[in-house]
């Protein structure tokens, strides 16, 4: 076979564990084949071999039919391998062809000849359909693009095996369009892809082949086409799993959240959230769909009482919550499962045990006379670890060292811990597998079934129409309209997302 | 980030590596490093006159050192520790100059004065710090200058009659220990000690163990998150600079009853609260880790004013040693690099 | 963890006491010279000590002047450098005066200086605990049967180099550098004004203070200033301050080497730190200096202390008349009619018709 790469029986082991077992992966000439796994599965490990980060204890590697041997990054950039990491390795402050030609600038005798520089760049956008602009400063360019720079640093260096991990994770619906077509020009260029991911439609929508690894083991490698996303799912997950959650039918009763006329504005001053009215009642899930941008953070960050709001008002249980500071609105019965979980759910330095107390740590039992009580902290940690499946050494292990999809289990168990009467999920299941997804989409239910209301914001339509009880469209600051999910399409969805008034299919019933 | 037995091992390894270039700084410049050394220890702890003269510059150095430490648990820069620690020693020695009374109380009040001082002239870069975003060293910085010479005015024109030095503190408000000083040979060592290592141990108590202490950690590791969940940054900054600064006054309380027993103008700076910032990183920002740290400050500086004595070779060594040591454990990137090449080898 | 950290703690604790105890040992006990019986004996069995404020030895100013004295006195006397002969002290710190005074005095040495008023509260409590060493203070007075206080007439010499500012001046308009302002440095100010309204009633004298004996950057900008409103001498009186005064001064020169810029030096004769080189010529900013004998005060102290006559309790002051004080020994930026003008009031201060005034107003 004509195979560009091959990884031949791999085996890397870290102290304690063993990361790869005897893994194969073979890529072809000019296919785009998935590495899929569920987080922690080996995915990365096996990455970083082939970029010559970590040298594995057993097996070979081959390129081209040749044996090689990456002992570090420099190598496999010379032998075309290049690496799209999952968080870019860019300087801010400096320029998409500065980053681009960082380590390898062309001279000029001693200076930078950045004008070369910038025109071989602009070449190799224009070839690839990149639509980057060299001179733009990283700071000044959307994520979207900061990805588009990586690309253009590994196409510069002569890459001819582009690996990408989780690309998609940080784009938006309409970025990771255009991404599948960059994909798309690369391969009819003549390059070949890996893609590291664990999003079964994306394999479904542009790979060629699959290998599946499943805790450190390589499972199987089969071609995409015929594989169904309940055959991967199981293979990946090692068990049947069920893609639209379970679940009754929603008995809305009293109101919550009660939001009027509501605006507010974003940190530049201009206005986000305009003239909002939105109501939530307790035992729903109301699903806010809409693309990034359009106000869902500021919406967000009034109701929990972290951003001022302009006028307007917000009420839960009928008692006004937009004068209070964000610890009162917190013990109002507010919980919020915060978008960024590394920026706003976590202190990654504390232990996870101090995380899961970090807005009762001065209530009791956990303090008394403002003194803490860590035993107490320590037994809640331990409920909570047990009760939400955190997988984690002890309740002593930083935030830092678990993995994204025990973080927000972590942060979940929290929020969901003390019952509050409304619950924010904002974004919950960001860049989680789908093990962890279907245990979180099941706690938002639960929480639901319990009488309590669940404001559930995403970007991801799937999750908004398999999880909400209504929709309800965010544009502009405004909601635009309200929606049942089992009488509406993504497509409509889309549509409204995008600003169109129309309804057909949907039917507007009144907040 | 390292790993717990990391955090102790750098600045140990850190201290070695300094004394050992030190040793070939010594070399080169033809003195003996052992005779240099022998000199440095006898000189700090060899007699008891050295070991009172070490404890009691140990004193002030573990306040500076607290007081980094605390702001920088909160994610501050207290570059002013030396500012606050000046209006502390004088606000400890005018206290204890304009009143008469028994020492039970005067003492105590002479050395609450201190730390209120110092907490007053941390709050001011702290609530501009919290409301207006003025990075916190540029205010810090300039403090110190306006402490030195507000403190020298206050010396001159305010507390003395156009004298160069205060008069002494009545015994009633003075540190000063004739127990230790017969016990040491008439060294200056005097109560502070206690009070400091009284300090660590508060200091470790807020941070550690109770909820205000929880939230000025969370602060530091993370304003985002803190804010989240309803903590409020703004006041948290204020408050950990109030703490740092009270640190500092302390430190120069003990300066004012104790060591001196008077204020004085200074000509410059006296160094002990930049200094802290060292012993500060030095200490890893722990309570126990400051007081070890100073006591190797201690040592190590009461130490160099004997060296030239009994070596002849130059205090100035002495500073290049503490400055590599710095460097160390600033770098700590490189120990631990090389802590990991070390255990790769072993393997 | 915490018990882990604590073992450290304690085995570091232990390590340093085995250590010590080994070195501990050769701790000498010899018993302690007698101290007061002085010039009878052998001339090398006296010893003498001086401990430097902040300064240090090489401060180009008072430290430095007082160890080339005791060096000076050292070699008259056959004493070697070291604790059997004579040694200075280095203070890094004001917190270090005491111990350093104190570790003097318990190496056995005769005669302890403290260099500098700083050291004043120093030298009276140790004088206090340690009786059978004598101590002399430089600069102040201290209290005590075993300390000799040595002050020096500043404001006599600081008159005369008033007088030759005076006299130089072409802008009429003179400043005066002080270090930290003091009793000390008032005395500098008053009888450098008091020179030059003696010979130069018009001129205008800029007097201030930089707060610090140690900051050259100061000083430098404080000339800057003076230099830039049209002074064209200045008097320093600031220790290492002084020395950004002249980077300024040297500065300007090098510039326009036809402009007038000269700064008075203190202490010592500072014409070496005014010399330059502009467009190939030698240059030198240093117009003189009031030059204060520490030298000679401490040779003459030891000496007295040596001879059995050690002045303790006393105050000595020396002046234009004792050799204490005087201008600088390079007088070639300075004119015959210049120096015979300063003769001329040098002889009226001996002679008491002149009283120079030691405080300001």
């Amino acid at each position: 076979m004509d195979y560009v790469i091959e990884m031949l029986n791999i085996r890397k082991e870290f102290p304690g564990i063993v990361a790869n077992d005897n893994i194969t992966l073979q890529l072809k000439k000019g296919e785009i084949h998935a590495l899929l796994g569920e987080n922690g599965a080996g995915k990365s490990t096996l990455m970083n071999v082939l970029f010559g980060l970590y040298q594995p204890e057993k097996g070979e590697i081959r390129v081209k039919g040749q044996k090689v041997n990456i002992t570090s990054p420099n190598i496999a950039n010379e032998l075309g391998i290049g690496m799209v990491h999952q968080h870019f390795m860019l300087v801010d402050t400096f320029t998409v062809t500065e980053n681009i030609v960082l380590g390898s600038e062309p001279k000029k005798g001693l200076s930078i000849d950045m004008k070369k520089a910038e025109k071989e760049v602009q070449e190799i956008s224009d070839r690839y359909g990149l639509s980057v602009d060299p001179k733009a400063k990283i700071a000044d360019i959307s994520v979207g693009m900061q990805q588009r720079a990586e690309i253009l640093k590994t196409l510069y260096r002569g890459a001819e095996i582009l690996i990408f991990d989780e690309p998609t994770a940080v784009l938006t619906p309409q970025e990771i369009k255009e991404l599948i077509q960059i994909f798309k020009t690369l391969i009819a260029e003549g390059k070949s892809i890996i893609l590291i991911t664990h999003k079964l439609k994306e394999i479904i929508a542009v790979c060629d082949r699959v290998t599946v690894i499943r805790k450190g083991v390589g499972i199987d490698t089969l071609d995409v086409e015929g594989a169904t996303p309940t055959q991967l799912a199981s293979l990946m997950v090692g068990r049947e799993v069920l893609f639209t959650t379970e679940k009754t039918t929603a008995v809305p009763k009293d109101v919550v959240l009660e939001i009027s006329g509501l605006n507010v504005k974003d940190s530049r001053g201009v206005a986000a959230v305009r003239n909002l009215d939105l109501t939530v009642r307790s035992g729903e899930i109301l699903g806010i769909a809409g693309v990034d941008g359009n106000g869902q953070s500021e919406l967000i960050e009034a109701i929990t009482g972290l951003r001022k709001i302009s006028s307007g008002s917000i009420k839960l249980n009928g008692k006004k919550l937009s004068a209070l500071k964000t610890r009162k609105i917190t013990e109002a019965g507010v919980g919020h499962i915060p978008q960024d979980r590394h920026k706003h759910g976590l202190v990654l330095d504390f232990p996870i045990g101090d995380n899961m107390v970090l807005q009762t740590y001065y209530q009791r039992p956990y303090s008394k006379m403002s003194m803490l009580n860590n035993k107490e902290i320590n037994k809640q940690a331990k409920k909570l670890i047990k009760e939400f499946d955190v997988r984690t050494p002890s309740e002593y292990t930083q935030a830092r060292a678990l993995s994204g999809g025990n973080q927000q289990k972590a942060i979940i168990g929290r929020e969901i811990d003390r019952d509050p009467d409304l619950l924010i999920a904002a974004q919950p299941t960001r860049g989680l597998d789908v093990g962890a997804i279907e245990f979180i989409h099941q706690r938002l239910i639960d929480q639901r079934d319990k009488g309590k209301a669940v404001l559930l914001l995403s970007f991801e339509l799937e999750e908004i129409m398999n999880v909400s009880d209504k929709i309800a469209v965010i544009y502009e600051g405004n909601i635009i309209a309200t929606v049942d999910p089992k009488k509406t399409s993504e497509q409509e969805l889309g549509l409204l997302m995008a600003g169109s008034k129309k309804k057909e299919a949907g039917e507007k019933k009144d907040v | 980030m390292f790993n717990r037995a990391q955090t102790i091992l750098i600045p140990v390894i850190s201290v070695a590596l300094g004394l050992l270039i030190g040793a070939v700084v010594m070399i080169v410049s033809g003195y003996n490093p052992i005779d240099g050394y022998g000199a440095l220890l006898k000189g700090s702890l060899g007699e008891t006159f050295y070991i009172g003269e070490t404890i009691r510059q140990i004193t002030p150095y573990i306040f500076a050192g607290l007081a980094v430490a605390f702001a920088f648990r909160t994610g501050l820069f207290n570059i002013g520790v030396e500012g606050q620690l000046l209006v502390g020693w004088i606000a400890s020695v005018w206290v204890g100059l304009a009143f008469d009374l028994p020492k039970i109380i005067h003492l105590p009040m002479a050395i609450a004065a201190g730390a209120i001082a110092g907490a007053l002239w941390a709050f001011i870069p702290g609530i501009l710090k919290a409301r207006l975003r003025v990075h916190e060293v540029i205010v810090t910085i300039m403090m110190n200058y306006i402490a030195l010479h507000l403190v020298n005015y206050l010396v001159r024109y305010v507390i003395s009659d156009e004298q160069n030095t205060t008069d002494r503190v009545p015994e009633s408000a003075s540190l000063k220990s004739p127990f230790f000083e017969a016990l040491t040979e008439f060294s200056t060592m005097h109560y502070g000690i206690f009070i400091a290592l009284a300090g660590a141990i508060i200091y470790f108590i807020i941070l550690e163990k109770t909820s205000t202490g929880f939230e000025l950690r969370s602060v530091g590791f993370n304003q985002n998150a803190s804010e989240y969940a309803g903590m409020n940054v703004n006041r948290n900054i204020v408050l950990s600079m109030v703490i740092s600064g009270a640190f500092a006054g302390l430190g120069g309380a003990m300066e004012g009853l104790g060591t001196f027993g008077y204020g004085f103008i200074h000509g410059a700076f006296s160094g002990v609260g930049f200094d802290g910032i060292a012993v500060a990183l030095l200490g890893g920002n722990v309570a126990i880790g400051v007081v070890l740290a100073a006591a190797l400050f201690g040592i190590l500086k009461q130490g160099a004013l004997i060296m030239p004595l009994e070596s002849g070779v130059p205090t100035e060594l002495v500073e290049i040693v503490i400055a590599i040591i710095i460097f160390f454990v600033a770098s700590s990137y490189i120990i631990a690099y090389l802590l990991q090449r070390f255990k790769k080898g072993a393997q | 963890m915490k018990k882990r950290k604590f073992g450290l703690a304690l085995s570091m604790v232990l390590a340093a006491g085995t250590i010590l105890g080994a070195c501990g040992s050769d701790d000498s006990e010899d018993t302690s010279t007698d101290s007061n019986a002085g010039g009878t004996e052998e001339e090398s069995d006296f010893t003498v000590s001086m401990v430097t404020d902040t300064g240090g030895i090489d401060d180009k100013s008072f430290n430095q002047s007082a160890w080339e004295g005791m060096q000076a006195f050292g070699e008259e006397n056959g004493l070697e450098e070291g604790v059997d002969g004579f040694k200075y002290f280095q203070s890094n710190n004001d917190a270090d005066y005491v111990t350093n005074i104190n570790t003097a005095a318990r190496n056995d040495f005769d005669l302890v200086f403290g260099i500098g008023f700083l050291l004043t509260e120093a030298i009276e409590q140790v004088a206090a605990q340690q009786t059978d060493t004598n101590f002399a203070i430089v600069d102040s007075v201290a209290e005590g049967d075993n300390v000799a206080s040595i002050t020096f007439k500043e404001h006599e010499g600081s008159f005369l180099v008033g007088v030759a500012a005076g006299l130089t001046t072409e802008s009429d308009k003179i400043g005066f550098v002080g270090g930290v302002e003091s009793d000390l440095i008032n005395k500098f100010a008053a009888g450098f004004k008091a020179g030059v309204e003696a010979v130069n009633p018009d001129a205008e004298i800029d007097i201030q203070f930089a707060g610090d004996f140690n900051n050259a950057s100061r000083g430098q900008q404080m000339a800057a200033a003076m230099y830039g409103s049209g002074a064209d001498v200045i008097y320093h009186a600031a220790g290492g301050t002084g020395n950004g005064v002249f980077t300024e001064a040297k500065n300007l020169k090098q510039q326009d080497p036809d402009r007038q810029v000269w700064v008075i030096g203190v202490d010592r004769d500072q014409a070496a730190e005014g010399a330059l080189e502009a467009d190939g010529e030698e240059l030198n900013v240093t117009l003189t200096s009031m030059v204060k004998r520490v030298d000679i005060a401490v040779q003459d102290v030891s000496k007295q202390a040596m001879d059995g006559e050690f002045p303790g309790g006393e105050v000595i002051e020396y002046g234009i008349e004792e050799d204490g004080i005087s201008i600088a020994e390079t007088q070639d930026n300075l004119s015959q009619e210049i120096l015979d003008e300063i003769e001329s009031y040098q002889q009226q201060i001996l002679d008491g018709e002149i009283e120079v005034p030691s405080t300001l107003e």
